[in-house]
């Protein structure tokens, strides 16, 4: 009886497997990240630096403030000359600065912002890089402007401070 | 126009004396003792239509011949020469066409090498074997036909995908054809064997040999396309778990465990049933290769286009071959009595079980690595990918003792055994441990769970050594194949622990000072090549010890099609590897420049090739003695 109970079991499960890879042959694998302005942020999970806690993205944009994303690397050399920028817009009240630190070590991280001082409410070790693909990041710097989970502008390269001038404009 | 026309008469010809030879086989089979000689001369005018097929492709190529939809596809007028032959396979239809050549060259040195077997046997063999050729002839013809026409005939190609111009990359394919194929002519054999119940010493020993040539060819395939991807595709490895990689990888880990079995089930009738399984396991992981990368299913730099038609036909072809082998295992597949009871704890016969049993684990944790996220993403439409970590997690606590039972494994003698030299294993054990600790103390703070993988690497590394040099052993392809992979592992953890990277943007002039270098931009040079634009930028790095190295990586703008590829430059060293790339950062005036020194790459080469050297000594080896 256990001999005929083999063959049947074994036929099954690959029954099964080609189920399985025939109904993924219909899905595409492609996948873009649809990132749009005025399109609502995408939900994500992140480990914070600077404190063990895992955080979700509902928690972070949910206070009627203005918010900056801004995706950065203590590699990467323009985030040294746009961190100023960053610095001043801490002093702002209505705006609060997000941070993704991304594909770093947590060493240089910390050093970069213990050197250059740390403009962020908030930063989320994206170490592997896949929340900011969620993001649709070209590169890093990257930022964008949020209010009430809605992408308002996005920045791809370093800000400057026209562009800084531009966003207290859209803040007021 | 006309070479097209009479490759794709050809192919079709093939087809059909596919079906004249099923026609003779099954009637020679029924009622003859002797071989019918039309069988042989028809196997060989397939391989030849095959083959004029696949010269009117490569002529096509040759001579830019645009009204072909494959060549347009996939070359231009400017491409060298070099690259235009390998062309020919460096696309999917192309790549099918080898692999049929290379199926029906098997089956014909298939009749001609096999002698001393029973007539049924070879008959049959020869109808499993034509059942793929027929299936691999419709899904050439029907879906992925290399002769289509183009009218009007367009004026220039769209170019060969650069990554694929390389040198590596031209042989990569058919040598992993060649593994590939052959594990078709172990499972037709299998099948064979298995229906007429003669899976027995005798067929063992005659089989053996082409599972010795595919797995050195299917090794040395491997170690091809990881060297490629090492300096071509810019991210300072040699293996990142890819799909692709993996699906190249499990053919390879279960035709590995099959060399292992066949040499016991040459020796002692026993382990039919794995043989017959790996057999048919082997061949149907390489046809789920194809499945995966061809069909789009997987993403993949093998992905030459996404077409579920095709995917659709192969996978069809593929649960109807694992269907039949089923049908054929369980329903011809008789044990012979007296078998499985009969081994002694500690014999050779434990040590490849227990080998098997390792070699089942890593196939089904890169089995289940790669197809789980397409199970997952039917089930619940997540999209996840499987990295690195799943793999290191679950192979490399495995690794310890599956590299000490390499070391004292092939040591045991066959049927019962003592271990001798007792006093130099344990010595061999204990100096291991204390010289990777002193290793990995020194440079490293992960210390316990590297101290015990190194030592048990060292461990194999010294007991193999030993052996080679004592000669006390004859079974010297076995002992330089091991010590080939102890090597290897050695090289991949010696590499992993003490590699360091460093990434930065940069513009020229500007230096980058880390820690541990120091990495000047100096200058960059733009030259004119026949079908791409080259840009060389120079680096100068400086190192803690004061020595200067020159580096140029370059950047390749490819004008058809418009790509950009990155040449690294590597220095390599006996010790050690320097590794630079650039890459363009859209719309910056800055480059994006990453640094890398790996220790030991040179040696994790040459230990496959060790590796491979060792299944070509056992395969000019006469007999296989002791």
């Amino acid at each position: 009886m256990k001999n005929k109970l083999l063959p049947i079991f074994i036929t099954f499960i690959f029954i099964i497997i080609f189920i399985f890879f025939y109904s993924g042959l219909k899905n595409t694998n492609i996948y873009t990240p649809e990132i749009k302005i005025n399109n609502k942020i995408p939900s994500f999970k992140g480990d914070l630096i600077y404190s063990d806690e895992t955080i979700n993205s509902s928690n972070i944009f949910k206070s009627d403030k203005f918010y900056l994303l801004n995706i950065w690397s203590s590699w990467c050399v323009p985030c040294r000359k746009e961190h100023a920028l960053l610095m001043k817009l801490k002093e702002i009240k209505k705006i609060e600065v997000i941070g993704i630190n991304y594909k770093d070590k947590k060493i240089n991280a910390e050093n970069f912002l213990t050197e250059l001082g740390n403009p962020y409410e908030k930063i989320i070790f994206d170490q592997e890089g896949v929340i900011s693909i969620e993001w649709g990041a070209y590169g890093v710097p990257e930022s964008f402007l949020i209010k009430d989970e809605i992408i308002i502008k996005r920045y791809i390269g370093p800000l400057d401070k026209k562009l800084i001038e531009e966003m207290k404009l859209i803040i007021k | 126009m006309l070479y097209s026309s009479i490759g794709y008469y050809a192919l079709i010809l093939g087809l059909g004396i596919s079906l004249i030879l099923v026609y003779f086989s099954i009637k020679n089979f029924k009622n003859s003792s002797t071989l019918n000689t039309k069988i042989l001369s028809f196997t060989f005018l397939q391989f030849f239509l095959v083959v004029i097929s696949f010269i009117c492709l490569i002529i096509s190529f040759v001579l830019s011949d645009f009204s072909n939809e494959t060549v347009f596809n996939n070359s231009h007028t400017t491409k060298p020469l070099f690259y235009k032959i390998a062309g020919t396979w460096g696309n999917h239809e192309g790549s099918l066409l080898l692999w049929l050549l290379v199926l029906t060259l098997f089956i014909f040195i298939f009749f001609l090498k096999t002698k001393n077997q029973p007539l049924k046997y070879k008959l049959l063999t020869l109808i499993f074997q034509q059942i793929i050729i027929i299936g691999f002839s419709l899904f050439l013809i029907k879906t992925s036909n290399p002769f289509n026409f183009i009218f009007p005939t367009p004026e220039e190609g769209m170019g060969l995908n650069p990554i694929l111009q390389d040198p590596a990359l031209a042989i990569h394919p058919p040598i992993l054809y060649l593994g590939y194929v052959g594990s078709s002519i172990i499972f037709s054999s299998a099948l064979a064997a298995t229906y007429l119940n003669i899976v027995s010493k005798v067929w063992a020993s005659h089989i053996k040999k082409w599972i010795i040539a595919s797995w050195v060819f299917l090794t040395l395939g491997i170690l091809l396309g990881s060297i490629w991807a090492y300096y071509e595709l810019g991210w300072g490895g040699f293996w990142f778990w890819d799909p692709v990689e993996n699906v190249s990888l499990m053919p390879w880990l279960a035709l590995t465990t099959l060399l292992h079995c066949i040499m016991i089930l040459e020796k002692k009738q026993v382990l039919t049933s794995w043989v017959i399984i790996l057999s048919i396991s082997t061949f149907t992981l390489s046809m789920c290769g194809t499945f995966l990368v061809r069909s789009g299913i997987l993403n993949s730099v093998h992905t030459f286009a996404n077409d579920p038609e095709r995917g659709l036909f192969i996978l069809v072809f593929l649960f109807s071959l694992i269907f039949i082998s089923l049908f054929i295992f369980f329903f011809f597949n008789k044990s012979s009595p007296n078998n499985s009871n009969s081994i002694f704890w500690l014999s050779k016969e434990t040590s490849i079980m227990i080998n098997n049993w390792f070699m089942m684990y890593f196939l089904s944790v890169v089995l289940i690595g790669t197809i789980y996220p397409i199970f997952l993403e039917v089930l619940s439409s997540q999209k996840i990918s499987v990295g690195p970590p799943f793999y290191y997690k679950l192979i490399i606590p495995f690794l310890i003792p599956f590299l000490i039972a390499m070391a004292i494994g092939p040591k045991l003698k066959w049927i019962k055994s003592n271990i001798e030299d007792k006093v130099y294993l344990i010595s061999f054990l204990i100096i291991s441990i204390v010289l990777s600790f002193l290793i990995i103390k020194k440079f490293n703070s992960n210390l316990l769970i590297n101290t015990i993988l190194v030592s048990s690497a060292l461990y194999l590394f010294f007991i193999t050594l030993r052996d080679f040099f004592i000669k006390k052993y004859t079974n010297v392809s076995q002992n330089i194949a091991h010590f080939g992979f102890s090597l290897l592992i050695l090289s991949i953890l010696l590499n992993s622990l003490f590699s360091s990277e460093i990434i930065t943007n940069l513009k020229v002039g500007e230096t980058f000072t880390s820690s541990n270098a120091k990495i000047i931009f100096k200058s960059i040079n733009q030259k004119e090549k026949k079908n791409y634009k080259s840009v060389t930028a120079n680096f100068s790095i400086e190192n803690l010890d004061g020595t200067i190295e020159d580096l140029s990586p370059e950047l390749r703008i490819y004008n058809q099609p418009n790509i950009v590829t990155s040449e690294a430059d590597i220095k390599t060293t006996f010790l050690s590897d320097k590794f630079i790339v650039i890459n363009i950062v859209q719309n910056q005036d800055y480059f994006n420049v990453r640094y890398q020194v790996k220790p030991f790459m040179l040696w994790i080469w040459l230990s496959v090739i060790l590796i491979s050297f060792g299944g070509l000594i056992s395969f000019f080896k006469k007999e296989y003695e002791k």
